[in-house]
């Protein structure tokens, strides 16, 4: 199946979301959830998993309906759609795992106002047929897990000295407690930040024509 | 364990500060915090939605739960908030056009404002009554606003301030963010902290 020449190949509408346009590192969208959650590596986790599932299927359903939903009422419309689906995410987790649901608290009701999910519906799904809309959806979704992830690892890493609940170091490690306190969260983002910024700007300097820079 | 009316407001403004110690509301915090100007019309107007959403928030858990209809709730709440939105754009269009201008995109964000669902979300896992639900959402939209007020006044500066290119925009902000809370960290114990 070959897409029309300005349309962007499948490969390239999937790899979006975890590349070029990264939820996390390149949009600095949906933050709350990316920041609150992240002490550990396990939470961070289920809290992409989470994020991914809705926006699948608020994602399917938006496009579906692209064609009657009328256009004064479309943000509350996906609004709406996309609460559902939490609502269901919110229940499933309380079913999988208590601990776990305790652990995310609120913030898996919170996924409602995630700004990606939203900004998914209004600029994407609303606009392409399903399955191209699943596509994206899927890479934003993964990329948006392997963000909390980049998060979630370094901060437990650093904070408790763990990575997946596994004693990384010898029992004479000093955790840098901070980093599992709320100013971690900002500091190791910041820090993620500064780190793809640097490595923009070298790839600009050392002249090869490197496509991120275009996005920047 | 029964809190005292003071205790929540300043553990909400000051001790559990939305922003700075939960992480919520963090898109229009570094998104208007660029000037003075626009950050105290902002924080008043989430602390409006705060205080609407919150009472109507009340109103909604005692119907869901009378009528057992708990899984609606969170649908609810949503709804109430997104037209409590839609009524401060009114009537900040028709009084004050230009600050409605000013404030531009970030206005009917205020209904993606997880700051604004946290209010309601929080007060209804910890079981507030009215009158706490109330002050709750008051000392949250005054704990909202200092930080947006903090911010502004740190980034008006540091326009003047040679910073190295790498660093600029939002890295410099979120480390900005990271030192004040790291002030607010003084404030742990301040009121009740669960």
């Amino acid at each position: 199946m070959i897409p029309g020449r300005q349309e962007p190949t499948r490969f390239e509408e999937f790899m979006e979301g975890i590349w070029k346009q990264n939820p996390v590192f390149v949009m600095v969208l949906g933050m709350c959830p990316a920041l609150a959650v992240t002490v550990s590596a396990v939470n961070a986790l289920a809290m992409g998993l989470a994020t991914t599932f809705v926006l699948l299927g608020s994602t399917l359903l938006v496009s579906l309906m692209r064609k009657w939903v009328p256009r004064e009422v479309r943000i509350a419309t996906y609004i709406v759609i996309i609460a559902t689906f939490v609502t269901v995410v919110d229940y499933l987790i309380a079913a999988i795992s208590l601990a776990l649901y305790e652990a995310l608290g609120a913030f898996i009701q919170l996924i409602v106002v995630n700004c990606i999910i939203l900004g998914r519906a209004e600029a994407h799904a609303s606009r392409n047929p399903p399955g191209r809309a699943l596509i994206n959806a899927t890479g934003m979704g993964i990329g948006f897990t392997i963000g909390l992830f980049a998060l979630g690892s370094v901060r437990e890493i650093l904070g408790a000295g763990k990575l997946f609940g596994v004693a990384l170091f010898g029992p004479e490690f000093q955790p840098w407690v901070i980093m599992v306190l709320p100013p971690g969260g900002f500091f190791v983002l910041g820090a993620w930040l500064l780190l793809f910024n640097w490595l923009k700007t070298r790839g600009a300097a050392s002249g090869k024509p490197a496509e991120a820079n275009v996005h920047a | 364990m029964p809190e005292s009316l003071p205790q929540i407001f300043l553990a909400a403004a000051l001790a559990n500060n939305f922003v700075l110690a939960m992480f919520l509301g963090l898109c229009p915090f570094l998104g208007v915090s660029g000037r003075l100007g626009t950050a105290l019309p902002m924080g008043g107007a989430t602390t409006f939605v705060m205080l609407v959403a919150s009472l109507c928030a009340y109103g909604l858990n005692l119907l869901v739960t009378t009528f057992g209809l708990e899984f609606l709730r969170l649908i609810s709440y949503i709804v109430v908030i997104a037209s409590a939105v839609q009524l401060v754009e009114m009537v900040l269009k028709k009084y004050s056009p230009a600050l409605f201008r000013a404030l531009g995109i970030y206005l009917p964000l205020i209904t993606t404002n997880c700051a604004v669902l946290g209010v309601a979300l929080f007060q209804t896992t910890r079981e507030y009554d009215f009158l706490q639900a109330l002050v709750f959402s008051l000392g949250a939209g005054a704990g909202f606003t200092l930080a947006l007020l903090l911010m502004a006044g740190l980034r008006e500066r540091l326009n003047l301030a040679g910073v190295p290119g790498v660093v600029q925009g939002t890295a410099l902000s979120l480390m900005l963010a990271g030192l004040l809370s790291l002030a607010f960290m003084g404030f742990a114990g301040l009121g009740a902290v669960e």
